[in-house]
């Protein structure tokens, strides 16, 4: 394994917007890929860490028991976590269900709304399908957070920054414009 | 009319007698953070938002009249603190989702997190179930949103004689009430001063949003606060 700094990222109840804008850093990749070496990420698709990781980003809350294993395992293989985007901080558009109970959410979709062909009347329930919690969790409610990018999604350059801030270890100085909720 | 002095952040300046503190460090360029205080409307010192230490005690600054010899500290660490805790609150108390809301960028709350540099609350978020009232053709007033600054209600009374908000109950319960059974059977005009008072997406008109592009918008690349730092400059 090379003495690079690993880094892992995830996406959870999220649309992968977050990553999208991880990408968009443009041709900074490659300055990137100098000073990482990507672990599992829907980059490269690893399914599971190859090692330990200095840094794992990780974009949505947490909707679903598969979410909270994931997240608590990044949580372990990880140095430092951040959540990347308001889903992972706020919950987002997903929380929009936290004040509805969720019996009556999974009968609108998959039994009420106008235009559900479900002739079976049933919820979908297969064993593959992981459990829906509660509510939608923020990251930092299931597990340590120690570095939050918010934005929907976070511009390039702030994700930028805060890598770099935090693979140099020298932290680069809030930009105003950088920092924004939508 | 005679002046009295004071000091601000140990910078010395003059005020008009009977001037409020938030007023007065106004006129001497420097910003207080507020949101419930508005030009035009009697203040009334609830968000807290802009408390200072005046002479060791904590106060309101928009309701505080500045006394001869007064001393306040504005940006210390622990006022900085203090209103950054409010600051929290208000966002977890409501169901705020910026990324769709037609406030975005143009919202003092919103501009406030970001003057501090909030990335993400201290505390939990608490998700209420609130109401939307849609009813009224011209407006509609997502209690989501509404931070119980007040604006609508001092706005209403005051500058357009009328009676259209109120709060009822008290805590955590407090909540805006409209004067009918839904804003639709009140007399607000879209016109009037209590629909452009408020501070967030709370009392809104219909059909204007995210009219501004973004990158243009009035917080986008200028912090709140800064038309009273450097005025005249962009
Ligand atoms: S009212 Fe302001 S803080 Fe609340 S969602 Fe809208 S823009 Fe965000
Ligand atoms: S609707 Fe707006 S102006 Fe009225 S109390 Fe709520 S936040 Fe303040």
């Amino acid at each position: 394994m090379s003495s690079k700094a690993r880094i892992a990222t995830v996406s959870l109840a999220g649309c992968f917007g977050c990553h999208m804008s991880i990408l968009d850093i443009d041709q900074r990749i490659l300055q990137l890929a100098d000073l990482v070496e990507f672990d599992r990420s829907p980059i490269n698709d690893y399914k599971d860490f190859q090692g330990r990781c200095a840094v794992g980003i990780v974009e949505g809350g947490c909707c679903n028991e598969e979410n909270v294993h994931v997240l608590e395992r990044f949580r372990r293989q990880c140095d430092v976590l951040v959540s990347l985007g308001d889903c992972a901080i706020n919950g987002g558009i997903p929380a929009m269900r936290n004040n509805i109970p969720l019996r009556e959410c999974l009968e609108d979709a998959y039994l009420k709304s106008p235009g559900v062909y479900n002739p079976a009347g049933t919820v979908p329930n297969d064993p593959e399908l992981p459990l829906l919690l509660n509510r939608l969790y923020p990251c930092h409610e299931v597990v340590r957070i120690d570095h939050f990018i918010p934005g929907c999604p976070p511009p390039a350059d702030a994700i930028w920054d805060a890598l770099v801030g935090l693979l140099t270890g020298k932290p680069v100085a809030p930009v105003y414009n950088r920092l924004k909720y939508d | 009319m005679s002046r009295v002095t004071f000091t601000i952040d140990g910078k010395t300046a003059t005020a008009e007698q009977g001037q409020t503190i938030l007023k007065a460090a106004e006129a001497a360029g420097v910003y207080i953070p507020r949101l419930c205080a508005c030009k035009d409307l009697v203040p009334h010192g609830s968000c807290r938002v802009c408390s200072v230490r005046v002479n060791g005690r904590i106060q309101a600054a928009c309701v505080q009249i500045v006394t001869e010899g007064a001393i306040v500290e504005n940006e210390s660490d622990e006022i900085r603190e203090y209103r950054r805790n409010i600051i929290d609150m208000l966002f977890v108390e409501g169901n705020h989702f910026c990324m769709f809301c037609e406030k975005s960028g143009h919202c003092e709350l919103q501009a406030l997190a970001y003057r501090f540099g909030i990335a993400a609350p201290r505390y939990r978020y608490l998700y209420p179930k609130r109401e939307i009232d849609l009813s009224h053709p011209d407006v509609y007033l997502d209690h989501n949103r509404c931070i119980l600054c007040g604006r609508c209600v001092r706005a209403s009374q005051d500058l357009d004689h009328k009676n259209v908000f109120q709060f009822v109950e008290r805590g955590c319960r407090k909540r805006l009430q409209v004067d009918g059974e839904a804003l639709a059977a009140t007399d607000l005009r879209v016109t009037d001063e209590a629909v452009a008072s408020c501070p967030v997406g709370a009392l809104m008109r219909k059909r204007v949003g995210y009219a501004v592009p973004v990158g243009r918008r009035p917080y986008d690349e200028i912090p709140i606060g800064k038309d009273i730092e450097s005025p005249g400059e962009e």
